[in-house]
C-alpha cells in the first residue's frame, strides 16, 4: 500500500475536471485514495490483484478517450474522475425548479437531500465489486473473467465518481462519507451496505449474469434520472457513468443469453424436446431453462425492492426539488412539474390488487420502475428469440410484481409470479416451483469450473459471437500471475 | 373557525384512556424476572382517528396510551422488574416519532392534549427510574427520529446500534416547520447536557446523527455493532438491575378494571362522581373518602390491591382528569369538592407514611404526586369548595392547593347538620406531592413568606374551620351561609365569560411562580413555542409545511421573524 502513497495525481487520475488546480479535492484525494487501494486490495477480486487483464480505461470522454484497453494489473488501474462535458446554458428539465439554469453549486436548502442521493448511489457500487470478489475462481472462461474484472475496475470508477461529487461540493460531511463507503462491506453484520440487495451473495455465475442484467439495469434507472438533476456535476457525471454502465447490461444479457442458447443447443443435440425434463437436461451439463425461470424472479423481485415503495415521499421531494428526474425525462410530453397530475399505482385495496391513481408526485419511484420493467422486458423478448430460434418450447417471463417482494405495497402479502395472492400455506408449498431452492443452488454450483484455457469456454455457456475489442476467438484475455 | 374534527376509529365517541396488555395493539410486554421487554410494534392500521396509517413505528394517542398503561402495569404488577428494554419490533426502524398525517389532520386542541399525555408518559418513565428504581434502557436499532429519540431521551440509558445507518435525530424544524413536542430541546440541553451549538447542528440537521459522533456528542450513552448488540444489552441490564432497589420478591398487584358507568351528564366511579353541568360550562368532581379505616398491615394493604382506597380513588381520578382533557373541551371550570370523614383520610395518609419504604405504598404515593402534577396541568379552571361534610384533609387538601381558587365555607348552613367545613393538614403536605416546579404546592403558594409556610407548618392534624384557613393563607376565600351562593355563581360566570386561550395562559403563569425544573420547563416552553408554532401558517396554513408534507411539494413560508 506504501507504493501509491507519493501518486503525481496529474498523470495517474485521468480527469476533466482540473484535477491538479483543485486543491480542495487534491486534498481530499491523498487522504482518501490509500484507503480506496487497500479496501480494492482487501475487497477486490480476490486471488486475481496480479494478473494482467485486458482492460478498458476511460482516460477522456471523448469517442477516442473513453475505451482505451490494454494489459494492466488491477490495483495499478487508472480510476479517473470524468464527467460528460458541460452544455451550455443548460436548464433544469423538472421540479419546482423547471427552466431555471442549472446550478453549478449546490443549493443550501438541498444539500441534505443531495448527499443523500449521491451517497445511496455511491454506496452502491462497492458493494457490486465486494458480492463478486470470489467469481474469478469459477470463471467459465478468460473471457467472461475478463467481463467480471471490467466490471468491477468500472463499478470502482463510479465509486470515484461519487466521492469526486461528495468532496468537491459537500465539504467536510462529504469527506466523511466518501470516508464510510470504504468502511461499510456487503453483507457484514456490522457495517452492511445500505440497500438490502447489495448484502446479498453473488454465489455464482448465473447468480452474476442476473445481477447484471436485473440489479445494474436498476442502477442505470437510478443513474438515468440523476442524470437529469438540476445539480449540473451530479447530472455530468451520471451521464459519463450511464456509457460504462452500458457494458455491464451486455455483459448480463449476453451472459445468460449465451447460457440460454447453450442449453437449448445441448437440448436439441440430445434430442430432449420437454424443457421440464430437468433432470435429462442437468445431464447434459447445462443448466435447464425451468432453473433459469427461478433464478429470474428471485433477481427481478429483489431489484424492485430498490425501487422503494411504490408511493414515496422523498421520491416526491427529490423530484419537486429538481434533483432527481424520470428516465428520459426531456423526451416526456408533460409539465414536468406534475403537482396536480395523477400517475396509476398498482395497490393492495381491501385484500386486492387494484390499479389506484395516485399523485404523480409521490408515485414517482412507481413510474421509474414501470419504465425499468418495459426495459427488462426487451432483454427477456431477446432471450425468447434464442430460444425460438434453436426451437425449444420455451418463454421467459417476468413475474407479476406482487410476487416475493419486501419493500413497498405487497410486501406483507405472498403471491404467486401471476399476481394471484396466496395464503401462506399455498406459498409455502410452491414457492421452491418458483424460486431457486437449495438443490437448484447446489446444480448451479456444481458446474462452476474455472476454465483458463485460452478460447475454451465451460460446459453449460456458449461462446460469444464476437470478442472484446474484436479480438479473435482465443485472445487470453487475463495472463494468470505464475 | 371550524377546524373539522376528525372522526373516532370504530365508530367511538370519546378517546378512552383505559387499557390492558390484552388489548394492546402497538406494544408487546414481556416480562422475564427483573427484566422487562416493552417492544414497540405499533399497527399501521389500529389508529385512534380515521384518516392516516402508523407507519414505521409513528404514534398516535392510541399509541401512548398503552405505554401508559405498560409503564403502570410495570410498576404496579410487576414490582420484581428492574429494568425495562425498551426496544423496536421493526427492522431498520426504532420509531419515528408522532404521526404526521395524524398532527396534519389533528385541531390544535388535540395536537396540544396529545403533546401534553404523551409528555407526562415520557415524566411517568423518568420518574419510575428516580422514585422506584425501575429503570429504562433504550436499545436503538434503525432510526430513531423526533419523539422516537425524545422517547429514548427519557429513558435512563440509549443504546445505538453502529452500523452506518441507525441514527437519532430531531428533524421537526427543517422537516416540518415545528419543534419537537415532547421534550426533546429541554433534555438535550439539560438531561444530557449536550452543548448549545452541538444541539444546533443536531436539531437543524434533518437526517441526525449516527455512530461515534452521537456519542461524542452526548446523544447516546453508547454505540455498539450490531453483531454484539445482544451482549451488550444483557450486560448493561445486568448493571442496572444491581443498582435498583425493587423488590426481587415483591407480589404484584393487579390493577383491574376500573368500575366506571357513563351517563349522559355524569360518570359515576367507586369512590368519585364527575357531574357535567354542560348549559354553564363546569365539571364537578366530587371525592368521596374511605368507608373502613386503613388496614392492619402492609400485606393487608397488599391484599386489597386495587380495591386499596387511595389507589382507586388515584386511578379514578386520574381518568376522570384524563377524560374532561380529551372529551369536554367546552367545560371551563373543574369544581373539586369531597365528601367523608377528614379523619380517616388522615388515617391513610399515616398508613403511607409508616409503610413508606414497603413497594407498594412507594408506588401509590408516586402515583399521586403524578396525578396531581396531571391536575396542575390541566387547561382548566381549577376550583375547589371546601364544605359541610367534606375531607379535604392529607392528600385530598392538595386539590385544594391545586386549584387557581379555594372557596370555604363559614360555620353552619341553614337546614345542613354535616359536620362543618374543615381542612386539614399533613405531613404529606409539605414534600410530598411536589409540583412541576419542584416545590410543594404549600411552598409555590408562599413563595414571598416562608414564614406562612411555618405558620401553617403548626397546625398538622388540625381541623381547620374557614377562618383560620383564610387566616394562614391556605384557602382564597371564607364565606358564610349567606355569600356562599352568590359569590361562587358570580364567580363561575364571570370564569367562563373569559377567554379561553387567555385564560389557560393565565393560569398556567399562576401556577408555577418560582423556580423552574426540566419538567417545568417541557411544559412551558411546550405552551409557549410549541402550541404558538402549531397555530402559525408557516407550520399549519394551507402551503405551510405540516400541510405539504408528504406531497413533494416544498412549504412557502412567510419569512418575517417575530
Amino acid at each position: 500500500m506504501s507504493e501509491i502513497v507519493n501518486v503525481d495525481y496529474s498523470t495517474t487520475i485521468p480527469n476533466n475536471v482540473n484535477l491538479t488546480e483543485d486543491r480542495q479535492v487534491l486534498r481530499a484525494l491523498e487522504r482518501w485514495h490509500p484507503g480506496y487501494i487497500d479496501w480494492w486490495r482487501t475487497m477486490g477480486p480476490d486471488g486475481f490483484q496480479e494478473a494482467l487483464v485486458y482492460l478498458r480505461t476511460a482516460v477522456s470522454v471523448d469517442p477516442k478517450g473513453w475505451a482505451k484497453f490494454d494489459y494492466i494489473k488491477m490495483p495499478q488501474y487508472r480510476w479517473g474522475i470524468l464527467l460528460a462535458p458541460q452544455e451550455e446554458d443548460r436548464k433544469i428539465p423538472f421540479g419546482r425548479h423547471y427552466g431555471e439554469p442549472a446550478w453549478q453549486e449546490v443549493p443550501g436548502e438541498y444539500r441534505a437531500m443531495l448527499r443523500r442521493l449521491v451517497v445511496i448511489q455511491g454506496d452502491t457500487e462497492p458493494a457490486s465489486v465486494e458480492q463478486q470478489r470470489h467469481l474469478g475462481k469459477t470463471a467459465p472462461s478468460l473471457y467472461d473473467m475478463r467481463n467480471v474484472f471490467q466490471v468491477n475496475v468500472e463499478e470502482g470508477r463510479h465509486l470515484w465518481a461519487m466521492v469526486y461529487i461528495l468532496q468537491k461540493y459537500f465539504g467536510r460531511d462529504g469527506r466523511e462519507e466518501a470516508e464510510q463507503l470504504l468502511q461499510r462491506r456487503s453483507g457484514d453484520a456490522d457495517k452492511p451496505r445500505m440497500l438490502g440487495a447489495f448484502n446479498e451473495a453473488t454465489p455464482d455465475w448465473l447468480s452474476f449474469h442476473m445481477f447484471t442484467f436485473f440489479t445494474d439495469r436498476d442502477g442505470k434507472m437510478q443513474l438515468e434520472s440523476l442524470a437529469q438533476s438540476g445539480f449540473d456535476p451530479l447530472s455530468r457525471t451520471c451521464r459519463f457513468m450511464l456509457t460504462e454502465e452500458a457494458h455491464h447490461m451486455f455483459v448480463g444479457e449476453t451472459g445468460i443469453g449465451r447460457t440460454i442458447q447453450r442449453t437449448c443447443e445441448a437440448m436439441k443435440a440430445a434430442g430432449i424436446e420437454d424443457p421440464s425434463e430437468i433432470n435429462k437436461v442437468r445431464d447434459l451439463g447445462v443448466i435447464d431453462l425451468p432453473t433459469i425461470q427461478k433464478k429470474l424472479h428471485l433477481h427481478y423481485s429483489l431489484s424492485l425492492d430498490l425501487f422503494g415503495s411504490e408511493v414515496s415521499t422523498n421520491a416526491a421531494n427529490a423530484f419537486n426539488a429538481s434533483l432527481k428526474g424520470r428516465f428520459q425525462e426531456t423526451k416526456i410530453e408533460d409539465d414536468h412539474k406534475l403537482e396536480s397530475s395523477t400517475y396509476p399505482v398498482l395497490k393492495l385495496v381491501d385484500g386486492e390488487i387494484k390499479r389506484v391513481d395516485e399523485p404523480a408526485l409521490t408515485a414517482i419511484n412507481m413510474r421509474l420502475r414501470d419504465d425499468y420493467t418495459a426495459d427488462c422486458q426487451r432483454g427477456l423478448d431477446r432471450w425468447n428469440k434464442i430460444i425460438d430460434r434453436v426451437g425449444v418450447a420455451f418463454r421467459f417471463q417476468l413475474p407479476h410484481v406482487a410476487f416475493h417482494r419486501q419493500i413497498g405495497e405487497f410486501k406483507e402479502v405472498d403471491a404467486a409470479p401471476s399476481g394471484e395472492l396466496l395464503d401462506e400455506a399455498a406459498w409455502n408449498s410452491q414457492k421452491e416451483k418458483w424460486l431457486p431452492s437449495k438443490d437448484d443452488g447446489d446444480f448451479i454450483q456444481s458446474l462452476m469450473r474455472q476454465v483458463v484455457e485460452p478460447g475454451k469456454f465451460a460446459t453449460w455457456i456458449a461462446p460469444p459471437r464476437v470478442g472484446i475489442d474484436n479480438k479473435p476467438g482465443d485472445f487470453e484475455y487475463v495472463k494468470l500471475a505464475a | 373557525m371550524a377546524e373539522a374534527e376528525r372522526k373516532l376509529n370504530n365508530g367511538n365517541s370519546r378517546i378512552d384512556f383505559q387499557t390492558d396488555p390484552s388489548k394492546y395493539r402497538h406494544w408487546k410486554l414481556a416480562v422475564d424476572g427483573e427484566v422487562a421487554t416493552l417492544l414497540m410494534d405499533v399497527d399501521e392500521k389500529g389508529t385512534l382517528f380515521e384518516g392516516y396509517e402508523l407507519k414505521l413505528n409513528s404514534y398516535d394517542l392510541g399509541v401512548d396510551i398503552e405505554l401508559a398503561d405498560a409503564i403502570e402495569r410495570l410498576r404496579f404488577e410487576h414490582p420484581q422488574v428492574k429494568v425495562i428494554l425498551l426496544r423496536s419490533g421493526k427492522p431498520r426502524v426504532f420509531c419515528a416519532g408522532a404521526n404526521i398525517r395524524m398532527l396534519a389532520g389533528a385541531t390544535h386542541a388535540h395536537k396540544v392534549n396529545f403533546c401534553k399525555f404523551t409528555n407526562e408518559t415520557r415524566n411517568g418513565i423518568e420518574d419510575a427510574s428516580e422514585v422506584s428504581g425501575l429503570f429504562t434502557i433504550c436499545v436503538i436499532n434503525g432510526t430513531a427520529a423526533g419523539g422516537g429519540y425524545e422517547l429514548a431521551l427519557a429513558t435512563d440509558h440509549i443504546m445505538l446500534v453502529d452500523d452506518g445507518s441507525s441514527a437519532v435525530s430531531l428533524p421537526e424544524l427543517p422537516l416540518l416547520a415545528v419543534l419537537p413536542g415532547t421534550g426533546g430541546l429541554t433534555r438535550v440541553t439539560d438531561k444530557r447536557k449536550v452543548r448549545r451549538d452541538r444541539a444546533d447542528v443536531f436539531c437543524t440537521t434533518e437526517e441526525g446523527i449516527k455512530g461515534r459522533r452521537a456519542v461524542d456528542w452526548r446523544l447516546v450513552d453508547e454505540v455498539v455493532p450490531s453483531s454484539r448488540l445482544e451482549e451488550a444489552v444483557a450486560k448493561r441490564a445486568r448493571e442496572f438491575t444491581a443498582r435498583s432497589s425493587r423488590p426481587a420478591a415483591g407480589k404484584g398487584i393487579a390493577l383491574t378494571p376500573l368500575k366506571r358507568e357513563r351517563s349522559a351528564d355524569a360518570v359515576e366511579y367507586s369512590t368519585l362522581s364527575v357531574e357535567f353541568e354542560r348549559a354553564s360550562r363546569r365539571a364537578t368532581i366530587t371525592l368521596r373518602g374511605p368507608e373502613a379505616p386503613p388496614p392492619a398491615s402492609a400485606e393487608a394493604m397488599v391484599d386489597a390491591g386495587a380495591q386499596f382506597w387511595p389507589l382507586r380513588l388515584v386511578r379514578e381520578l386520574d381518568d376522570a382528569i384524563l377524560d374532561i382533557r380529551a372529551n369536554e373541551f367546552d367545560t371551563a371550570a373543574i369544581i373539586f369538592k369531597s365528601s367523608g370523614d377528614p379523619a380517616q383520610v388522615l388515617a391513610y395518609d399515616q398508613f403511607l407514611e409508616a409503610n413508606k419504604k414497603h413497594w407498594l405504598a412507594r408506588e401509590i404515593r408516586a402515583f399521586w404526586k403524578r396525578v396531581l402534577k396531571r391536575v396542575d396541568l390541566t387547561s382548566r379552571s381549577l376550583v375547589a369548595l371546601v364544605e359541610l361534610g367534606s375531607c379535604f384533609a392529607g392528600t385530598l387538601a392538595e386539590l385544594v392547593f391545586a386549584s387557581d381558587r379555594s372557596y370555604m365555607l363559614i360555620g353552619q348552613r341553614d337546614g345542613d347538620n354535616k359536620p362543618p367545613a374543615s381542612l386539614v393538614l399533613a405531613e404529606v403536605n409539605f414534600g410530598a406531592y411536589p409540583m412541576p416546579n419542584g416545590l410543594s404546592r404549600l411552598a409555590s403558594r408562599f413563595l414571598a413568606d416562608a414564614g406562612a409556610l411555618e405558620k401553617a407548618n403548626r397546625p398538622i392534624g388540625e381541623m381547620l374551620e374557614a377562618e383560620t384557613a383564610e387566616n394562614l393563607g391556605l384557602v382564597t376565600f371564607a364565606l358564610d351561609d349567606i355569600d356562599w351562593e352568590d359569590e361562587i355563581r358570580v364567580f363561575l360566570e364571570e370564569r367562563a365569560s373569559f377567554s379561553s386561550d387567555a385564560l389557560t395562559g393565565l393560569e398556567a403563569n399562576l401556577r408555577f411562580g418560582g423556580p423552574e425544573t426540566m419538567e417545568s420547563k417541557i411544559f412551558a416552553r411546550l405552551s409557549a413555542w410549541q402550541n404558538w408554532i402549531f397555530q402559525r401558517a408557516n407550520a399549519v396554513g394551507e402551503e405551510g409545511a405540516l400541510k405539504r408534507y408528504g406531497t413533494g411539494q416544498k412549504p412557502a413560508f412567510d419569512t418575517r421573524r417575530v
